[in-house]
């Protein structure tokens, strides 16, 4: 018996946010899913455990997908309806694998088999499959697994990942959830599946919130909406009475600063998810926008405009205390921490037009980065730290870029009328946007989200139920 | 009066040679500054107030647009005053005296060719220029505030040179 070279459990992730010490335990250090939003009682939702398996035989070559390369033929996996049919979710099987399936499509990098392609009783012997039969079908990855209800009342999903030519597991893993949740064990699992045979961590457990929009262009309605990354679990946060953008979520994907004109002034809020509360962040001279948290979640980056300058400050959420990072007669803002937290990235037009500079966590070295043509605005460093995001405006049109920290490297991905707030997987691998387009003679707007990939080649509409702007992508749920 | 303003600005524009933006000269429209015929000009005569309007409220919104004009207009990404938006902040300062009670807030506008964020930035700079500008001509600032709406409020919806130039704002709103 030799162990399954399995990926780490989701609960040795790194609680990115220490909680502090008269707080009680945070749920990102247990073993547990974030709560459904929508119920913030419910705890416990999902626990772990490992599935192992004996090896038929060791393996020479390792099937490996590289993330970076450019032009390969996505890997084919057969992702099989899960076995069992509990009582409590008697289709759940089928519709796990369809989950899984379209999280790993979405990737580009995988491409499911049709399981009108599948081999007869395909997945009904989820230990032992048939491998030959999948080879037949040139499938190199092949994804079984057995769902079953519990005498408590949750579902327990299991699934194995295996190499199909090496005829071995690649990793093995059980959830134990409620029926209701079973969306995000599929993304936990597509997860898994996406970093055994990256290498990297995956995204798909992951939610957007962004700016749903209504109405006229001269009276357009906004609401804060959050949803899956895939589009499910769609909600509203606000009502739209007020006028709300640019969110962007803290570390734990808890809470999220925006910019809302309750006071008919722009000003930065937070909003807790779980609780529904909102509060202004700071008491300033001016109109505050731009919002982020920093790296820790223990401070909020964002613009102060008082007069005619616009600098950027920092607020400690916890002293309160105020730091300015610059003082400038110009317009500094969007600013964006790098994942360590040592440097910031923003926007400045210092220097006549709008271009990106880079700081210290301290507002010392200021250094700009972007030379080329156009205007460049609205920075966000990925979470991996080697790229950040930009919106350009060059000649009359908008475009989604990447550019090194150090300012080489830059690469246009997508160029329309109007392109705008660039987000980041939480891998670092994929971007959405938001595309704005005029209809109807220019009278209205179509506006929606976007997700590409880093060499700009794949791009897919995020379907939301009206149009849809300012999208953030959260970390991975802890 | 609407209608005027889009008629002139169109006018101005021709002038102008219907300048396209270049490089950098995108992100809140078309770079058009046309000494004394700003898009502000529209139909608004040199008298200092207009004639007063039986049907309308002396000191109230209605009676600071119609008689006197609500709003100035900016260049492209700009938000230095030109003379007609002088000459519109001049009457009203000469209708903030005549009415020391009223309170205002000067909201500033962005055209869509801009980043959002930016926009708030420039819809507070033209905000302060409007106020600055009204201070200046001994109007207290405890009677005036500021505020940005970027370019989320566009005042007409088209996607062309004149309705951008339009959006390019700061109208001044009796509290």
């Amino acid at each position: 018996m030799t162990p399954s070279p399995i990926s780490a459990p989701r609960c040795d992730r790194r609680p990115r946010r220490p909680a502090a010490p008269s707080s009680p335990p945070s749920r990102s250090r247990r073993c547990h899913g974030l709560a459904d939003p929508v119920a913030p009682i419910a705890v416990a939702l999902i626990t772990v455990a490992l599935v192992t398996v004996g090896l038929v035989r060791p393996v020479a070559a390792e099937l490996r997908i590289d993330v970076t390369r450019g032009q390969a033929e996505p890997v084919p996996i057969a992702i099989t309806g899960l076995a069992g049919a509990p009582p409590s979710a008697p289709a759940v099987g089928r519709r796990l694998a369809e989950v899984i399936s379209a999280d790993l499509e979405s990737s580009g990098l995988f491409a499911p088999l049709p399981p009108a392609r599948f081999p007869p009783e395909a997945g009904s012997r989820p230990d032992t499959p048939r491998f030959g039969d999948w080879v037949a079908l040139r499938q190199q990855a092949l994804v079984t697994g057995q769902v079953s209800g519990e005498p408590d009342g949750r579902l327990k999903v299991a699934f194995r990942l295996w190499d199909v030519f090496a005829e071995q597991q690649l990793t093995g893993l059980a959830y134990y959830t409620r029926p209701n949740n079973w969306r995000r064990v599929a993304h936990i699992i597509a997860d898994a599946v996406y970093a055994r045979l990256t290498g990297e961590p995956g995204y798909f457990d992951s939610r957007i919130v962004y700016i749903a929009e209504s109405g006229p262009p001269t009276n357009r309605v906004k609401r804060l909406a959050i949803m899956d990354q895939d589009g499910h679990n769609h909600r509203y946060l606000t009502d739209g009475r007020t006028l709300v953008l640019t969110p962007r979520f803290s570390p734990t994907a808890q809470e999220i600063t925006y910019l809302s004109f309750l006071t008919n002034k722009p000003r930065a809020y937070l909003f807790n998810i779980d609780t529904g509360r909102q509060e202004v962040l700071g008491d300033f001279p001016g109109i505050t926008f731009a919002p982020r948290f920093s790296p820790d979640g223990n401070k909020v980056i964002m613009s102060l405009a008082t007069g005619t300058h616009t600098n950027i400050y920092t607020l400690d959420l916890r002293t309160r205390v105020i730091v300015q990072l610059t003082d400038s007669p110009a317009i500094d803002t969007s600013p964006s921490y790098a994942p360590d937290g040592d440097r910031i990235a923003f926007e400045s037009d210092r220097g006549g037009t709008q271009q990106i500079y880079v700081m210290a966590a301290d507002g010392a070295s200021v250094r700009r980065i972007s030379f080329g043509d156009g205007r460049y605005a609205s920075p966000v460093w990925s979470p991996r730290g080697d790229l950040i995001a930009f919106t350009r405006i060059h000649r009359g049109r908008f475009s989604i870029g990447v550019i090194r920290p150090d300012g080489t490297g830059e690469r246009i991905l997508a160029e329309s009328f109007h392109v705008e707030g660039p987000t980041w997987a939480p891998n670092g691998r994929m971007l959405m946007f938001f595309r704005e387009t005029p209809i109807d003679g220019g009278l209205r707007r179509r506006a929606r989200l976007y997700v590409i990939d880093l060499e700009g080649r794949r791009e897919r509409e995020v379907v939301t139920p009206m149009d849809a702007s300012d999208p953030a992508w959260s970390p991975l749920i802890p | 009066m609407r209608a005027a303003v889009v008629v002139l600005v169109g006018v101005a524009l021709v002038l102008a040679g219907c300048e396209t933006p270049g490089d950098d000269a995108s992100g809140d429209g078309p770079t058009t500054t046309i000494p004394g015929a700003g898009a502000d000009a529209g139909g608004l005569g040199r008298a200092p107030l207009g004639p007063v309007d039986a049907r309308v409220t002396p000191g109230s919104q209605a009676d600071l647009s119609s008689r006197v004009g609500d709003r100035v207009y900016f260049g492209f990404d700009r938000y230095d005053l030109t003379t007609a938006a002088r000459a519109t902040l001049d009457r009203q300062a000469a209708w903030l005296r005549q009415f020391p009670n009223v309170a205002v807030t000067i909201e500033g506008h962005c055209d869509e060719r801009g980043t959002r964020e930016y926009n708030i930035a420039l819809g507070h700079r033209r905000a302060t220029a409007v106020k600055s500008y009204l201070v200046a001509l001994g109007i207290p600032g405890s009677r005036i505030d500021t505020t940005s709406f970027g370019k989320e409020r566009p005042s007409v919806a088209g996607s062309d040179q004149a309705s951008w130039a339009e959006n390019r704002r700061a109208v001044t709103v009796v509290n």
